[in-house]
């Protein structure tokens, strides 16, 4: 701004202080707002479940609930409902099980690049199915196809069953491979599934598998 | 590899022939990029394709991380072409500089092997930090990520030492600021959790901070730089358009990382600052495009007023590439973003081959395109041109190239919006609905047309490589002739 006779518009020390204000002032409002969310997103305590205090992320020991998604007319979408206590691998599990259960279940995903063909929470790949409330999904429920595919009772023992054989099931021409997934890691990937479908995600996926659900007669009942 | 590069004739500068090496291995891994994506594009048609053998997981991991490393060599390789211009001295530290080069490539070699023959692990820490981390985009395992970091930070310390020994330009100092955002960013990347909203929380740090913020900004240095150097555009209104570049990306970019926060798990107070800020996210991205056109037709002017005959261009192909940048980034990181950004829409077409159509437009229209400019500008400036004509190869390369990839949106963006109506709004997402969504005749004809259209984006390629092979010798024979 040293020639006086300038316009400011045209002054490039102008720009340069409005661009470094600019982003300091994005910066720390993105900063700001980062120490909220994490407070939001930590997972919840096995205590928040069983006094029935709603987490947006659970602890790991949601295995041991029913889960279900309806929904909620005061937010206008559909959201995570922890039931009652449900067996699951047919035993409850403690907060140390389950907590290692799903550490090695998220590892796996990890491991197994599951998110280069799946969606997790809507990001990934767009090659095979979105697997944010895969464990609500009706072709997992009794009498769904998936579940009487692996001929097995319950969701978590046909999605394992499923994971360690995948091409032993075929549904369509496109199949997933076996990725020499083990029954632990299958059982860890279960549980992982399970916990990430406790997610309140903000409604996301909307009106989730309304026209399965239709056909089953409205629920998503185990 | 790229014998008409090889020549290397810059004046004494080192700097530039390392540009070269960079600009070598970016061009090599661009082909990976493309070959991977036919395989990953017949797979949706002929599933049974190498399945088993070479699984779309894998073909998809090798296509999005050889896009982005082949970008970070461009973009490491530009900035070590306009140092010495920028500065008026010489990289303070050439050695280190290539020994880091040869580092990184030894690096990424192994770890694309690993990706290649190795492909997935055990569910345990290990896998992590030997083969694959499995974040999209991130798959990088532990210990290259941990070798990165030491190349970026060597190579980061050479650019500021320079900076701070040679003269100080705007151009410049936007770089180095801008860089150290960009080296630092990787870092929020380089924990695991068990908390997958967490994780994601962090993720979006590194891919969304990087493409829609210090990125974008990057690639407005580089056009400031490119259009001193091709049309002799004013350095002060150059500057002077980056400082406003700047103030508009970093101002709607770093909040507009909001529009990731909508379904993670996140509080939904992200909806309204997600939507607003990365609506005005095309605001800069106009801007842009109207700063290239408008500076190309005022020297232009400038230059017919004054009787000079003929262009004002120095660098046809550079300048075709630059100003397919102006347009190609507002339209799709501007327009194909703004689609489905807001959340009433993104609700529906988040996770579908909506987003797919955008992350094709939006990397080839703000990043491949300028990068490859700036390869041509080490071109000109290897040989010597005064005056880099375009060739008839030059021109197939672009027109295909372009065309191809436009191609290959629409055809994703009509997949998407299949999706969006058919598995979405009325089926209402889940396994039965995708498959229904995946099985109809026009998901499957928009595939179809994806895949041609790649086919043709990969003969662009073969042009691409056949010019920037000869370009140089053919101009320097003709100059001297």
């Amino acid at each position: 701004m040293a020639n006086e006779n300038r316009s400011v518009w045209t002054s490039i020390s102008f720009w340069r202080r409005s661009a470094a204000w600019v982003t300091g002032f994005a910066v720390i409002l993105l900063i700001w707002l980062t120490f909220d969310t994490l407070g939001q997103i930590s997972m919840g305590t096995d205590a928040d479940l069983k006094n029935k205090v709603t987490k947006r992320v659970p602890a790991p020991t949601v295995i041991n609930y029913h889960i279900d998604y309806k929904y909620n007319a005061k937010r206008g979408h559909e959201v995570p409902v922890i039931g009652d206590k449900q067996p699951f691998f047919g035993k409850e599990w403690s907060e140390e099980e389950a907590a290692k259960l799903l550490h090695l279940g998220k590892l796996t995903s990890q491991a197994k690049n599951c998110m280069d063909c799946h969606t997790l929470l809507g990001n990934g790949a767009y090659y095979a199915p979105d697997l944010t409330k895969a464990w609500l999904d009706p072709a997992w429920q009794n009498g769904g196809p998936l579940q009487g595919m692996t001929g097995k009772n319950t969701v978590e023992e046909a999605m394992a069953e499923f994971l360690q054989h995948p091409s032993q099931y075929p549904t369509h021409a496109r199949m997933m491979p076996n990725l020499g997934i083990t029954a632990e890691e299958a059982k860890g990937l279960v549980a992982f599934l399970k916990h990430m479908s406790s997610i309140d995600t903000n409604g996301f996926p909307r009106n989730f598998s309304q026209a399965a659900k239709r056909e089953q007669g409205g629920t998503y009942a185990h | 590899m790229l014998t008409s590069i090889k020549t290397n004739e810059f004046a004494g500068s080192e700097s530039k022939k390392l540009a070269m090496m960079y600009f070598r291995v970016a061009i090599v891994l661009f082909g990976a990029q493309l070959l991977m994506g036919l395989i990953a594009a017949i797979q949706f048609l002929a599933p049974g394709f190498l399945f088993e053998v070479f699984d779309f997981s894998v073909a998809r991991m090798v296509h999005i991380n050889a896009l982005v490393v082949w970008m970070l060599y461009a973009m490491i390789g530009s900035v070590y072409y306009m140092l010495p211009d920028e500065t008026g001295i010489e990289t303070v530290n050439i050695g280190v500089g290539k020994l880091a080069f040869w580092v990184l490539t030894a690096a990424v070699t192994v770890v694309v092997l690993v990706y290649i023959f190795i492909q997935v692990g055990s569910g345990t820490e290990a896998t992590i930090w030997l083969i694959n981390e499995g974040r999209e985009y991130l798959e990088a395992p532990r210990w290259a990520d941990i070798g990165i970091v030491v190349v970026v930070l060597t190579f980061y310390w050479n650019v500021f030492a320079t900076y701070m020994k040679g003269q100080k330009t705007g151009i410049m100092t936007v770089m180095v600021a801008n860089l150290m955002a960009l080296a630092g960013l990787y870092l929020a990347g380089m924990f695991f959790t068990d908390n997958i909203s967490m994780d994601q929380y962090w993720w979006w740090w590194v891919i969304h901070l990087w493409v829609e913020a210090t990125w974008e900004v990057f690639v407005g240095t580089l056009a400031a730089y490119a259009l001193i150097k091709i049309i002799d555009a004013k350095r002060e209104i150059v500057e002077m358009w980056l400082w406003i570049e700047v103030l508009m990306l970093f101002g709607s970019g770093i909040l507009g990382l909001g529009h990731h926060y909508f379904w993670i798990g996140t509080p939904e107070y992200w909806w309204e600052i997600g939507a607003l800020f990365s609506a005005l996210e095309p605001v800069p991205l106009v801007a842009m495009f109207v700063h290239v056109l408008y500076d190309w037709g005022k020297e232009q002017g400038i230059a017919k007023a004054e009787g000079k005959p003929g262009s004002v261009m120095k660098n046809g192909p550079a300048m075709a590439w630059i100003v397919t940048n102006a347009f190609g980034n507002f339209l799709g990181a501007g327009i194909w973003g703004f689609f489905h950004t807001l959340p009433q829409v993104n609700i529906y077409t988040h996770g579908t081959q909506f987003t797919a159509a955008h992350g094709h437009l939006a990397f080839f229209g703000a990043y491949a395109t300028i990068l490859i400019g700036m390869m041509y500008m080490g071109i000109q400036g290897a040989y010597g041109i005064e005056r880099l004509k375009a060739t008839f190869r030059s021109k197939m390369a672009i027109f295909l190239i372009t065309f191809g990839v436009v191609g290959m949106t629409v055809a994703l963006t009509i997949a998407g919006y299949e999706q969006v109506l058919v598995e979405r709004a009325d089926l209402g997402g889940g396994w039965e609905a995708f498959f229904t969504a995946q099985n109809l005749p026009w998901y499957i004809q928009a595939q179809v047309w994806r895949t041609i259209m790649g086919v043709v984006t990969f003969v662009g390629f073969i042009y691409l490589v056949w010019d920037l092979l000869t370009i140089g010798k053919q101009a320097k024979a003709a100059q001297s002739a």
